[in-house]
């Protein structure tokens, strides 16, 4: 039974400062939905018994319409659904309306993984943010229309090429939800998800799921390498994960949208127009270069990461490669 | 009040009277001008359509059977959801009602020889078929991946498929409908018969003149969209390009503009039909006539007012989200305002359950569903968390399928006898129904609350959590691609064993039952003068005959056995 009653419930839990109002306004239309629905189906099912055809004998006579009764029908629903409307644009309005002081996160959706860019320059696969602080995403894409969506926090948005485009939410419980990319947008759309983690602000308040306060976590992300305190091969699989690299490439030999990252290094490749030597040279272009050099059998579909992945970290990446051909 | 038609010829002799008869080979109804013949090659046609669109549906639920790979590929999973919606869209939901219905019922319902243009007529259909080939072309070489709204940049810079093919196939679509739209607008101005005035019209007949507004109206729209994404696409223009200083989101508004009307394109016959259905079956005048006819003009116009509630996250302008939003919530009333005088019809009825009256009271309760699920998707804060996932996938399943399909199958059983002559198996067909009834239940219900829960749309794979909603969905999809082709199979069943069909098999009072079943080939032997249309006293039922007759060309003895028991 419990099963059944979760299998039911609408929601996942409420995770922002909007939910609750959002599943308020949800469960205000459904039981008035129901109450309406409940009424049609039994006068319904009602009179299909009580009349039902007797041979011989015609239907009593009955008014054919009833002014006062069709207008009060239309008048009362009409204003019923006036007050969902209300309800319905006011939630709007807060939630496209951030407060003075918010933590900025850039966003850049892209064919098919996301980037989040923070202040120090960190930059990540996964949403990190900060519990209990109105956060507010500044969102662009490099290709087409995604759409960001996050259901815990009940906020989404369209993230479009060639505009920004935004959101704001509150996290309330410290955490990790899901993030969807929810427009359409080719072959791995569905792929394109990833996780917003809520951090605590304060030791008190850490978790085993997330065992970091947001400050130490942006610490160490805005420093993959972490200071040269761990081996560049290390640091550089940090990074591949910040930029959600393995969404294309494999690191074992299978072919995806992209080459794999093993196998090739130090020997001449095909490319779609000649050869070229898969060297530190070739993997640094690719990168920030992606369609100057492709790979045989392989089309440009990969996005630009100059300005966003730095050098030290693009020579991570490469030790990292190095590492397990 | 009831008027004299013509000869009681109804149910007796010889085929050679008839349509189908009339004329034989395969030109007599390639070329034909016989708006029924029309209405049956677009019977054909719409029905291919459906099982096709069906069956891609199938394949793609089977994929969700789970929610990593199964038997089709990522690519091949986003071909399957857009060729559905394409060819379900354009080439059965919006032309069926009209196109096989409308084409063979409005004249008969008029009493008139047929429609007032039966060239342009056959030119819709013909229009219709060379669409159909474009987009079975699109379908067969690179398949088409883009979603069957085609958004931009995705459709004009990225998809690698033949996009330029499939929406040149949807342009010459749009002609087959805005000539047909003009057809019906014109036929219902200009040939009434003498004495029917226009609320004096069956409301089938109304509901396809609002349709046909929209479809005159908003269909261009679509077209030039159409061209533009297309010259898009070869010359690179730079119109939604971003990169070449475009707007990406200016297709979406463009599109919506045309397909947001499109759904009541789809919606309204449907609602005409179901009018017909539950007045005859319930034997009694449809309540509350003019709202009804009134409400079929406002959905109509108020159709066009509220495209922007497709778009409320795209990044239009928070100003103009909240005025399509309140404007959303007034098309709902001429909507509810209908199902509240469907439902007063039946009260003091006298009601039987002909597989017609069940898919009729099946609509009531699937429309119901789909017309309060749009209530959470028109407010703003609810719509935020919905939109682009399975809620909304759901929603319009209920007024597409539960809504337009029911009642075009409703439709299909009520005119049957009228337009093939044979009776179908009773039985068989309310089983039909049943099954339909519960198994779309089945398949949809659970897409609300995975919506809700926060399933994305047009996804591929899907996280764990979901999937027992998906595998119940795909049992109940399966079995309503049976409860439909059990339909289909008692349909054309019928067609080799059915009984011969008399002129008025249920006891309606518009005018297409007055004249033998199948029609003759002019329909009517001289022009009818009518009487109300929902006067199901006027005819009663004689039982040498088993059929519905005239009162008056049937001798009665005595006269008070057809009162009613009391005053």
């Amino acid at each position: 039974m419990e099963t059944f009653r979760n299998l039911l419930d609408p929601f996942p839990s409420q995770q922002s400062t909007f939910a609750a109002n959002v599943d308020a306004i949800y469960y205000f239309i459904f039981w008035l939905s129901t109450f309406f629905f409940v009424i049609i189906v039994a006068l319904m099912c009602y009179f299909v018994v009580k009349y039902r055809r007797v041979e011989g004998q015609e239907p009593e006579k009955s008014p054919s319409h009833n002014t006062p009764l069709e207008v009060t029908w239309s008048v009362v629903p009409g204003i019923l659904v006036l007050g969902i409307f209300w309800w319905g644009f006011t939630g709007y309005v807060d939630m496209r309306s951030p407060p003075a002081e918010t933590y900025d996160i850039n966003v850049t959706g892209q064919m098919w993984s996301w980037q989040f860019k923070y202040g120090t320059g960190a930059v990540d696969s996964e949403l990190h943010v900060p519990v209990g602080t109105p956060v507010r995403l500044i969102m662009q894409s490099k290709d087409v229309i995604h759409s960001l969506f996050v259901p815990a926090f009940r906020v989404k948005q369209d993230v479009v090429p060639g505009r920004y485009s935004g959101l704001w939410f509150e996290a309330t419980e410290v955490g990790t939800f899901d993030l969807f990319c929810t427009e359409y947008c080719g072959q791995k759309h569905s792929d394109m998800i990833t996780k917003v983690v809520v951090h605590a602000t304060d030791e008190a308040g850490v978790t085993d799921e997330v065992p970091q306060t947001f400050d130490k976590w942006l610490e160490v992300a805005s420093d993959p390498l972490e200071g040269g305190r761990i081996p560049l091969e290390q640091a550089g699989e940090k990074v591949i994960g910040m930029f959600g690299c393995l969404q294309c490439h494999s690191i074992d030999g299978s072919k995806k949208v992209g080459p794999s990252f093993k196998g090739h290094f130090g020997q001449q490749v095909q490319t779609r127009d000649g050869s070229v030597l898969m060297d530190e040279n070739y993997i640094r272009e690719s990168i920030l270069e992606p369609n100057a050099k492709i790979r045989q059998g392989y089309d440009p579909k990969m996005p630009s990461f100059k300005g966003a992945m730095k050098d030290e970290w693009i020579d991570a990446v490469i030790a990292y490669i190095k590492s397990i051909q | 009040m009831t008027s004299h038609v013509m000869p009681a010829h109804s149910d007796s002799h010889s085929s050679a009277d008839n349509y189908l008869t009339a004329k034989r080979g395969f030109m007599s109804w390639a070329v034909t001008l016989d708006h029924k013949r029309i209405g049956v090659m677009y019977l054909i046609g719409t029905m291919t359509a459906m099982f096709i669109g069906g069956f891609l549906a199938l394949l793609l639920r089977a994929e969700h059977l789970s929610g990593s790979p199964g038997f089709v590929s990522h690519d091949t999973y986003n071909q399957l959801f857009t060729l559905h919606g394409a060819i379900m869209v354009f080439l059965f939901i919006i032309p069926s009602i009209p196109g096989a219905l409308g084409n063979f019922i409005l004249p008969v319902m008029l009493g008139a020889k047929d429609v007032a243009f039966p060239r342009m007529n056959l030119c819709s259909f013909y229009l219709w078929v060379f669409g159909a080939i474009f987009f079975v072309g699109a379908l067969l070489t690179t398949g088409l991946d883009t979603g069957w709204t085609f958004y931009t940049p995705y459709s004009t810079n990225t998809s690698q498929t033949n996009v330029v093919l499939a929406t040149l196939g949807a342009f010459i679509l749009g002609f087959s409908s805005i000539f047909t739209g003009l057809n019906f607008i014109v036929t219902i101005h200009t040939m009434r018969p003498p004495g029917m005035t226009w609320f004096r019209m069956p409301l089938f007949l109304w509901s396809l003149y609002a349709t046909a507004i929209i479809q005159v109206l908003a269909t261009p729209v679509l077209g030039i969209t159409l061209l533009l994404l297309a010259a898009e696409r070869m010359f690179g223009l730079g119109i939604f390009d971003p990169k070449l200083g475009g707007d990406p989101v200016l297709y979406q508004h463009f599109f919506w503009f045309y397909s947001h009307p499109a759904v009541y394109i789809m919606i309204l016959p449907g609602m005409g039909i179901i009018s017909e259905l539950i007045s005859t079956f319930s034997r009694k005048a449809i309540f509350g006539y003019r709202f009804i006819a009134f409400s079929s003009m406002a959905i109509a116009l108020l159709g066009f007012l509220v495209w922007g509630h497709h778009m409320f996250a795209s990044g239009q302008s928070e100003m103009v989200t909240i005025i399509f939003s309140a404007l959303t919530f007034s098309v709902s009333i001429p909507s509810a305002i209908k199902v509240f005088n469907w439902l007063a019809t039946m009260y003091k009825g006298s009601i039987v359950l002909a597989t017609p009256m069940c898919y009729a009271l099946s609509f009531l309760f699937l429309f119901t569903i789909g017309g309060l699920t749009g209530l959470f998707l028109g407010a703003l804060a609810t719509d935020i968390h919905l939109h682009d996932t399975y809620f909304v996938v759901a929603h319009f399943h209920y007024v597409m399928m539960g809504g337009t399909l029911v009642a075009f199958v409703g439709g299909l059983f009520y005119w049957w006898p009228k337009m093939t002559g044979k009776m179908y198996n009773e039985f068989w067909g309310q089983i039909s129904a049943l099954i339909v009834f519960v198994a779309f239940n089945l398949t949809f219900f659970p897409q609300f609350v995975m919506g809700s829960r926060g399933m994305p749309r047009r996804y591929y794979n899907y996280l764990p959590e979901f999937q027992v909603y998906h595998v119940l969905s795909t049992i109940g999809a399966f079995l309503l691609g049976f409860g439909l082709l059990l339909a289909a199979i008692v349909l054309i069943t019928s067609l080799f064993k059915g009984r011969k069909a008399p002129a008025n098999p249920w006891g309606a009072a518009t005018l297409e039952w007055q004249c033998s079943s199948p029609p003759p080939l002019a329909n009517f032997e001289k022009t009818p003068t009518v009487g109300n249309p929902y006067d199901m006293q006027s005819v009663v039922w004689d039982p040498d005959t088993e059929s519905f007759v005239r009162r008056g060309e049937v001798p009665i003895v005595p006269d008070e056995s057809e009162q009613p028991a009391h005053a």
